[in-house]
């Protein structure tokens, strides 16, 4: 039987794990140690707005604040406290943890010289309102974060994919997305190009570009057996040992002759 | 109706000619002027663009996916792609984004030479910005010139790291290696023939006058919209805002050197061709302060390139060839990769383009769980949906190359 492995981040693969390890934390300051960011929060705290969470981490006010809020909170931040740029704006898949995604809105403010970020969490199934109308930058990053997560954005102008194609089917930013992609992508240009009977033919596309083919002679070599490039894959072909050594040998090999050599199975041998 | 699986031109939702006499133009991916993958929807009426709908993608590889698979070392390489015109710079953001988290001090010969690398890194992305805008408009001569003096600042670069294009030439926590010897006899000598070479590009094109009709009040963006569109950089600086994050939150030494931020209230493609001339003037002062910056180290006897922290950064290639400790740590780092603590982080750095940013929240794994890319051209390109509007259509070849835009950052 197969291992199982778990679906839920298929991209998880620390080969290395020690059960005693605990991760050291970026230092959090409280808001108050800073003047401007504690005005800040003051206004929207005063503007009626529930404030989940607040912290300073590296020199940037973090916010969390209610997805219905955010809006409100945004247009607050950008007409009365001057933070007149939305430089970044995306998601964090957090689905397999607590079922729903982060999504992050990083302002600036020039005349303040100040950044800070405001956070909401919502459910996977929960969409969230569009802050185009606001910011027009807003207009591609919220494109971006429903191509790459599938975070659905209410009232914006335009909502569809931006880097993957349109008839492109799942998120890849998701952690449930496998790096190599998945069934749909591997044959998206078959399809698409030379249509569904080809498939027989062409074979799916091959994403991983660390993978050997022993059999392919046309990009690989066959070590010890020294075929032709390009010949049909032969089973009773001859195989040659390998043999090597330097002009002058090399400092404690003397020298490898794969008939001499033995392969240990046992390593406690 | 056609087969939508051959290849063959297929247009579902795109009616060529309509009723109101309005025409849709399919400008690019494959355009000589698209400086890359650009794709434009050009709604026309007769010569006049009344909607444009840029659409970008085409160069999309994944890159954050690609980060949340690889240790922070192993992502360096990759940040080159993105804006492969001036790749140090990309390399610089991702570094200072994750010594910001892990809490680093970098070594000061270390940020001489950074800096050094970064504001050539400047010059260069500013040469061919000027080189091919002008080719866009048909100075010939102007292309040939400005390659010329980045082909001899690429020499420059491939003496220091071996690469010309995809440098890699910072690490996470310093600089691999110290400059070599004649790196400042030849920095010196292109930067005492940068003001004549100048000198020609603006005999050339500043009174111009086909470059002038081309430049001059086209492509305005008021500044309400530069902010509103996320402009960062020279596009930013044309439309009348002074912000430049080297002089406003200044990052590795630029609060010690002198330069100035050039500014300009028009907000059309001459007013940021102009800037693109002052910053290179400008970059040239920094280089200057740089070289005597270097020197200075020197006299001080500060050799250390990267910071010390086992835990995160290898020892010097010495200590891992002598001291077994040594070996062990870095083994670990290179099989495993540094553990950086659980935090977020968005570093924001002035890339040629404009704000370059890195946001990492890393959970204190070798692998960051999110790694979003801020690339400054994304927006830029963005802008053209309502800067287009209005305008004709050899006037979207000018205004695509002012706004110095990089396939290789916009789809990342």
């Amino acid at each position: 039987m197969r291992a199982y492995t778990p679906k839920d981040n298929v991209q998880k693969k620390s080969y290395y794990t020690d059960r005693y390890w605990i991760a050291p934390q970026v230092a959090k300051s409280k808001v108050s140690d800073d003047k401007v960011f504690s005005e800040d929060l003051e206004a929207i705290k005063k503007a009626k707005i529930k404030v989940l969470d607040s912290y300073i981490q590296v020199e940037q006010m973090v916010v969390y604040i209610k997805p219905e809020d955010i809006v409100k909170t945004l247009q607050l931040l950008r007409d009365e406290c001057a933070y007149t740029q939305l430089s970044e704006l995306s998601a964090i898949d957090w689905i397999s943890q607590r079922g729903g995604f982060e999504v992050f809105y990083q302002m600036l403010s020039m005349s303040k010289r100040k950044r800070l970020r405001i956070k909401c969490f919502i459910k996977q199934d929960e969409s969230i309102e569009s802050v185009s109308k606001l910011f027009r930058s807003a207009d591609w990053s919220e494109r971006e974060m429903y191509d790459m997560f599938g975070v659905k954005v209410n009232n914006h102008p335009f909502m569809k994919r931006i880097l993957m194609p349109d008839d492109w089917e799942g998120h890849p930013l998701l952690k449930t997305y496998p790096l190599q992609g998945d069934e749909f992508a591997s044959w998206y240009e078959v399809d698409k190009i030379f249509g569904k009977e080809a498939r027989d033919i062409i074979g799916p596309e091959i994403r991983d570009s660390a993978r050997v083919d022993r059999y392919d002679t046309e990009r690989f070599a066959r070590l010890g057996h020294e075929v032709a490039k390009g010949v049909e894959f032969n089973p009773d072909e001859e195989k040659k040992p390998l043999a090597y050594q330097e002009d002058d040998g090399v400092f404690l090999i003397e020298g490898f002759d794969e008939d001499k050599s033995q392969i240990i199975s046992d390593r406690k041998r | 109706m056609q087969h939508t699986n051959r290849l063959r031109p297929f247009f579902e939702n795109i009616t060529f000619d309509r009723d109101d006499n309005e025409l849709v133009l399919n400008f690019g991916p494959q355009h000589p002027s698209a400086h890359g993958q650009l794709r434009l929807m050009l709604h026309l009426q007769q010569e006049q663009i009344v909607k444009a709908h840029p659409d970008i993608g085409y160069l999309h590889r994944g890159m954050e996916k690609m980060a949340e698979n690889m240790i922070y070392n192993e992502f360096m390489p990759t940040t080159d792609r993105m804006d492969y015109i001036a790749s140090s710079a990309n390399n610089y953001g991702f570094a200072l984004a994750v010594e910001k988290l892990i809490g680093l001090e970098v070594p000061r010969r270390a940020k001489v030479i950074r800096m050094m690398l970064l504001e050539i890194n400047r010059l260069m992305s500013h040469l061919f910005w000027l080189a091919t805008t002008a080719l866009d408009i048909g100075a010939m001569t102007v292309f040939l010139y400005a390659f010329r003096e980045r082909e001899y600042l690429m020499d420059i670069i491939e003496d220091y790291c071996g690469a010309r294009l995809t440098h890699a030439a910072i690490r996470i926590g310093g600089v691999p290696l110290d400059i070599q010897d004649d790196f400042l006899y030849d920095l010196k000598v292109f930067l005492n023939k940068l003001p004549e070479n100048m000198k020609d590009y603006e005999d050339l094109l500043d009174t111009n006058r086909i470059w002038q009709m081309r430049m001059e009040n086209v492509g305005t963006i008021p500044t309400d919209m530069a902010l509103s569109w996320g402009c960062s950089g020279p596009m930013l600086r044309a439309s009348g805002v002074e912000w430049d994050i080297r002089k406003e939150e200044p990052y590795e030494l630029y609060d010690e050197v002198e330069f100035n931020v050039p500014v300009s209230d028009k907000g059309d493609n001459y007013a940021r061709y102009k800037i693109y001339m002052a910053e290179m003037r400008e970059s040239a002062k920094i280089l200057y302060q740089c070289i005597d910056m270097y020197t200075q180290t020197e006299k001080n006897n500060q050799t250390e390139l990267m910071a010390h922290a086992p835990q995160y950064i290898s020892a010097p290639k010495l200590n891992i060839m002598t001291q077994n400790y040594s070996l062990m740590q870095h083994f670990v780092l290179v099989t495993q990769g540094m553990r950086p603590p659980v935090g977020e982080v968005y570093v924001p750095t002035e890339s040629p383009k404009g704000e370059l940013g890195y946001f990492i929240n890393s959970q204190g794994g070798p692998y960051p769980y999110r790694l979003k890319l801020r690339a400054p051209s994304f927006w830029h390109t963005g802008v053209l949906t309502d800067l287009l509007p209005g305008h004709y259509i050899p006037d979207v070849v000018s205004i695509i190359g002012t706004t110095n835009i990089v396939f290789g950052e916009i789809d990342r």
